[in-house]
């Protein structure tokens, strides 16, 4: 099966986790990197467009295309982030992809399943392996029902469990995310924000979900806490190998957590690489102006970075009009001629397999010629 | 950095809320000094109090609940706590302005933001309404919104976010304050409006002067931005450094904690660092060091327990409240004297 070399350092990891449970058939929990087609969840050429309704007949006078045309794959064991700055479209991908909203064309393949045709009965089995943990704590947990009820909902929903044993489980998933079991009585209210978000974490968990989308985890957390989040997250992706879709606009922490990132830009992918590639050779000006936002931390004294970022001019176009051509060529430094015509393809470019990049102005692949 | 002297100081302000539960302490003994043309920033997590060490030094503390309980705020010379409200209006706005984080619920939704920026103008200044008006247009102009003839006639909502906070910019420098307090001004922005903003703020700095009190919990913004800091913990001030050298050398363990559990750029190893525990509830907070139940060190000390610390200078321009808080100095003399006892220090 996977060779030694070909491991990578997550599975390895996994792997002496797995160990360490005494779990004997370690080689069919770790994911083979190395086959492309064993996918967890691909998506392909997803749209979803909001009519616009005005007047007093509700004529439907245009369309917001929040996603339009969008395909990724992620594999399982994996974490692909998905970035950007509000409103790209990056949280209408994840409701499309649990069909929270109708998507308006494309394909989801989640573990060989259609999730966009799949019937009743399909979609009840498809939301047990797929989770969502949301942004914000406050607004994500019914402060009416106790955290026990919150976390055990869907065990009760699903019918896996009631009784002595739904306790149990519930108490078992409140232990795994850092919280005391007495904890199970009490209501949201009487929690700290991060206490809350690993409440939410429990409630996505308790399913055994294959695949976990995570919305803005910790962007409503302060600073001290979201460390303390990540590294949950972290862990039980260790345990359980589960496999995230992370949707997040901070640069560093998707970094950190996440394997392949991906760049939206009004609806649409900007650029796809594997994060190492990624941050070490952005091509693509909306990414790079990104990196150069976030105000960073120098540890050494040096002068500070005052005057030498590059700042992007402009805001985010309406989605409702969106430009002509590329749809960042309003604020690119580069724009010229055909970027305000065309709208470039997300095309594989740069030196490294997989960095794919939709824009005129980067460079060509080098395409070494043996023959 | 300027040695024009000090325009605004802020001396041992401590600020309580008087709620049906108790009293919770919001500000205790909190002290700085911002300079001329100076950029302070406070900076903690939030409830820590830095909202309401700004909403003191304005005198906009919501009463009855609410009250400055002790402490002096001096600003060029006046003392403000002890001003009329009449008095304290004409500072207000007019020489002190103050933004805040969210600019939808800051501007009025019913005005075009042009009558808001004039309201501002003839608050304060002797001027004619088209004098105002002509003001106002310039004003949108040097705060970088396109088109101001016809902006200044529209509504708040027909804005986006980063446009609604250039205006509440342009409406608090209308007045050309000495001091400008920013109360998280880019936080419910996108990165890259983000830095638009904060270059705006150091372009018009550049420009009148001013200094400007800036408010954040972003470490990221504040190494870019500010000259000094003080970092805030549960009500308190733990330590002041110049900007560059807090981030070069922390020197509070919860200095410490913070910038090691952020997640930067460059930094993927497997784990991040985290500090223990949470923030503690105002109306619960532990005796002695607020910071001990997650201080690696105050966890087993008898002092940090059960007495709180002083903020005190450890090197002119340094200050930290930690018993046990050395710089590198401090920490090389202590090994001469006593090698086990620095040993444990180092711990």
């Amino acid at each position: 099966m996977t060779g030694k070399v070909a491991v990578p350092a997550t599975a390895k990891r996994k792997r002496r986790k797995n160990i360490e449970q005494g779990i004997s058939n370690v080689e069919a929990k770790v994911p083979n990197m190395v086959n492309t087609n064993d996918y967890l969840l691909r998506v392909a050429g997803l749209k979803t467009y909001f009519p616009v309704k005005k007047g007093l007949l509700q004529r439907t006078i245009g369309y917001v295309k929040a996603v339009d045309g969008i395909s990724f794959g992620i594999q399982a064991g994996q974490t692909l982030g998905l970035v950007g700055e509000s409103g790209c479209g990056k949280t209408t991908v994840a409701r499309s992809i649990v069909r929270l909203v109708p998507a308006t064309e494309g394909s989801v393949v989640f573990d060989q399943t259609d999730v966009l045709s799949a019937d009743r009965v399909k979609l009840r089995e498809l939301r047990r392996q797929i989770s969502l943990i949301f942004q914000d704590p406050f607004g994500s947990l019914n402060p009416r029902m106790t955290v026990g009820n919150i976390i055990g909902e869907s065990l009760k929903v699903q019918k896996k469990a009631a009784g002595s044993e739904l306790i149990e489980r519930v108490t078992a998933l409140l232990s795994k995310v850092g919280l005391s079991p007495d904890h199970i009585n009490r209501y949201p209210h009487e929690f700290s924000g991060g206490q809350r978000q690993r409440i939410s974490v429990a409630r996505a968990l308790a399913l055994e979900p294959k695949l976990v989308i995570c919305d803005e985890p910790v962007s409503a957390l302060d600073v001290s806490i979201q460390s303390q989040i990540l590294n949950l997250l972290k862990d039980l992706q260790d345990e359980f190998g589960l496999t995230f879709l992370f949707i997040a606009h901070d640069l560093a922490v998707v970094e950190f957590f996440c394997d392949i990132v991906a760049v939206m830009y009004m609806g649409k992918i900007v650029e796809r690489a594997a994060k190492e590639e990624l941050y070490r050779n952005p091509l693509h000006p909306y990414t790079r102006a990104l990196m150069s936002s976030i105000p960073q931390v120098e540890r050494d004294p040096s002068p500070s970075r005052r005057g030498r970022r590059t700042t992007l001019g402009g805001e985010v176009p309406s989605a409702l009009n969106p430009p002509a051509g590329c749809a960042f060529h309003p604020r690119c430094p580069l724009a010229e001629g055909v970027c305000l015509k065309q709208m470039p393809v997300l095309e594989e470019k740069g030196d490294y397999e997989g960095h794919f990049v939709a824009c005129w102005k980067c460079q060509k692949k080098l395409i070494i010629d043996n023959g | 950095m300027n040695d024009n002297g000090t325009l605004l100081s802020v001396e041992d302000i401590s600020t309580h809320f008087f709620t049906e539960e108790g009293v919770v302490k919001a500000v205790q003994d909190v002290s700085f000094a911002i300079m001329k043309g100076q950029t302070f920033a406070l900076v903690g997590e939030s409830g820590c109090g830095k909202s309401v060490t700004a909403l003191s030094i304005m005198r906009l503390v919501p009463e009855p609940q609410g009250k400055i309980v002790s402490g002096e705020i001096v600003f060029e010379g006046k003392k403000l706590l002890s001003l009329s409200e009449k008095g304290m209006r004409q500072i207000r706005g007019n020489e002190i302005a103050m933004i805040f984080q969210e600019p939808m619920t800051s501007l009025n939704p019913v005005y075009t933001v042009g009558n808001q920026i004039v309201e501002a103008i003839k608050l304060h200044q002797k001027k004619s309404t088209s004098q105002a008006w002509s003001d106002a247009v310039e004003m949108l102009r040097r705060v970088g919104i396109s088109d101001p003839q016809q902006r200044v006639r529209e509504y708040p909502h027909q804005m986006s976010g980063g446009m609604r906070q250039r205006i509440m910019i342009a409406m608090a420098v209308s007045c050309e304050p000495v001091l400008l307090i920013a109360d998280e001004p880019t936080t419910a922005l996108d990165v890259t409006i983000q830095a638009q903003i904060l270059d705006l703020l150091d372009r018009l700095q550049e420009q009148n002067g001013m200094s400007i009190l800036l408010i954040t919990h972003d470490l990221g913004v504040v190494a870019e931005r500010a000259d000094d800091v003080a970092v805030m913990y549960a009500s308190r001030i733990v330590e002041v450094a110049e900007s560059r050298q807090l981030f070069a050398e922390p020197l509070h363990p919860y200095t410490q904690g913070l910038l090691e559990s952020l997640p930067r750029l460059g930094i993927t190893a497997g784990r991040l660092q985290t500090i223990s525990g949470t923030v503690p509830e105002p109306l619960h907070f532990p005796a002695g060091c607020k910071f001990h139940p997650r201080c690696p060190v105050g966890r087993e000390d008898r002092r940090c327990q059960t007495v709180e610390p002083k903020l005190r200078e450890v090197r002119p321009g340094r200050c930290v409240a930690c018993w046990y808080a050395r710089d590198r100095r401090q920490r090389a003399e202590d090994r001469r004297q006593s090698p086990e006892s620095a040993a444990v220090d180092e711990g």
